[in-house]
């Protein structure tokens, strides 16, 4: 393959998948990694790289977005980066260490773990939950606005988010995924932040996240130009596109697609990083 | 202790841009939203550019992605990233796009500081400083020479 063939091809494979990431909220870096060793047969490294970078893209260019919709808590968001920078240089490390395959595998069960939580059904909101002493004195708590009103809400459960968030922040620095779905989980089920709050915050936090691991892949040459640009600008494209269409568009049914897709993926990555083929 | 800013609704901020609309985190997060998206907007044009001359001098040769060499220090560090870019490459071009949307979120970041002061929340503040020097850490202190 020649290197335009390659650019324009990865380019649309990566459009297409920020597009899906972006309708159904599932993030694209986590496919685009399996795609890249899979069919591409790119090193495992490099697609790290390259991902990672996109994920920056996505965070920042949506942000805008988000942030003028007002849910998204600032001061939640600041105060969880502590962790999942920290957990993010530290898997950063681990990853320039341990065998690619093991890293195949870590990303099978992952991709496992984001079609399982994809297809579980919310448990429902709980409201008016009593003021947390540690969330309090942290200034976590919050409002947002709702159909009726500003509604308030009461962080719970802060030493068990924060724990999460390392291991989210560790999860996006070792595979180099947005772990957006673990940050979400960390939030909406751990520490009882709305779902819409938890869900943008998120979005904001995984541009510092990914920045934080960033710095180490660029400096141990993980970051490609000539693979990273296609996925870069069409991971770009296709989520700043993807999130102009999202309100037209039926969203669950592309949801179980996608996250069929995911499972499969998974699957292959578990099977070939088992085999040492990657 | 300094008081908890209330925010105000999300509509009214974004009609009134006024200067005496007092300063509140909502503000902060729209000003940081502009600020995250301006730096993505500008990264992709430099990567954009970078592509373009790169695939005009490459476009035939063979793409080979299998084997990991690693990046040649050209595209490791941000002076040699400065310097391709001098000597007029295309993939150094595209990795000094890059290199500025990694710097997108540590800004963001950093005026984030400045948010917190004016605001006098000292808790959050260090807290901010802390994520900072943790990112600063990871772009020039990684064994990256700059």
């Amino acid at each position: 393959m020649t290197i335009l063939d390659f650019t324009v091809i990865v380019a649309i494979v990566s459009f297409v998948a920020g597009l899906l990431g972006s309708l159904t909220g599932l993030g694209g870096g986590v496919v685009l990694v399996p795609l890249l060793t899979i069919f591409f047969h790119v090193d495992i490294r490099y697609a790290i790289g390259a991902s990672l970078v996109s994920v920056i893209a996505t965070s920042s260019g949506a942000a805008a977005a988000y942030v003028r919709e007002g849910f998204s808590n600032i001061r939640i968001g600041m105060f969880l980066e502590i962790a999942t920078t920290t957990g993010a240089l530290l898997g950063a490390f681990l990853a320039t260490r341990i065998p690619t395959s093991a890293l195949a595998v870590i990303f099978g069960f992952t991709l496992l773990y984001s079609a399982y939580l994809s297809r579980k059904p919310r448990p429902p909101a709980l409201r008016n939950l009593p003021r947390d002493r540690l969330a309090t004195r942290l200034r976590l708590n919050g409002s947002f606005p709702d159909t009726n009103g500003e509604r308030k809400y009461n962080v719970q459960h802060v030493p068990t988010g924060f724990s999460l968030m390392f291991g989210a922040g560790a999860l996006s620095g070792l595979l180099g995924i947005g772990s957006g779905a673990v940050k979400v989980l960390a939030m909406d089920q751990a520490m009882k932040i709305p779902f819409k709050v938890s869900t943008t915050t998120s979005n904001f936090m995984i541009g510092v996240t990914a920045a934080a691991s960033a710095g180490v892949y660029l400096s141990r040459g993980y970051v490609d130009p000539g693979l990273s640009m296609p996925v870069m600008l069409g991971v770009l494209a296709g989520s700043l596109f993807g999130s102009r269409i999202l309100v037209k568009a039926e969203t669950k049914s592309l949801r179980l697609v996608f996250s069929l897709v995911i499972l499969v993926l998974g699957l292959q990555m578990l099977y070939q990083g088992l085999g040492g083929k990657i | 202790m300094p008081p908890v800013p209330v925010r105000a609704p999300a509509p009214q901020t974004i009609q009134s841009k006024t200067k005496t609309e007092p300063w509140d985190d909502h503000r902060m997060e729209v000003i940081l939203g502009i600020l995250l998206r301006s730096g993505v907007m500008l990264a992709a044009a430099v990567v954009f550019s970078g592509a373009c001359v790169y695939l005009m001098r490459h476009a035939h040769e063979p793409a080979d992605y299998r084997v990991f060499r690693g990046e040649p220090a050209d595209y490791r560090t941000i002076s040699g990233v400065l310097q391709s870019v001098r000597n007029g490459r295309g993939r150094g071009l595209i990795q000094l796009g890059l290199l500025l949307l990694i710097a997108t979120p540590i800004v963001r970041v950093a005026f984030s500081i400045v948010g917190f002061a004016l605001e006098r929340d000292r808790m959050y503040v260090a807290f901010t400083l802390i994520v900072l020097a943790i990112l600063l850490y990871s772009l020039l202190g990684s064994g990256m020479n700059v």
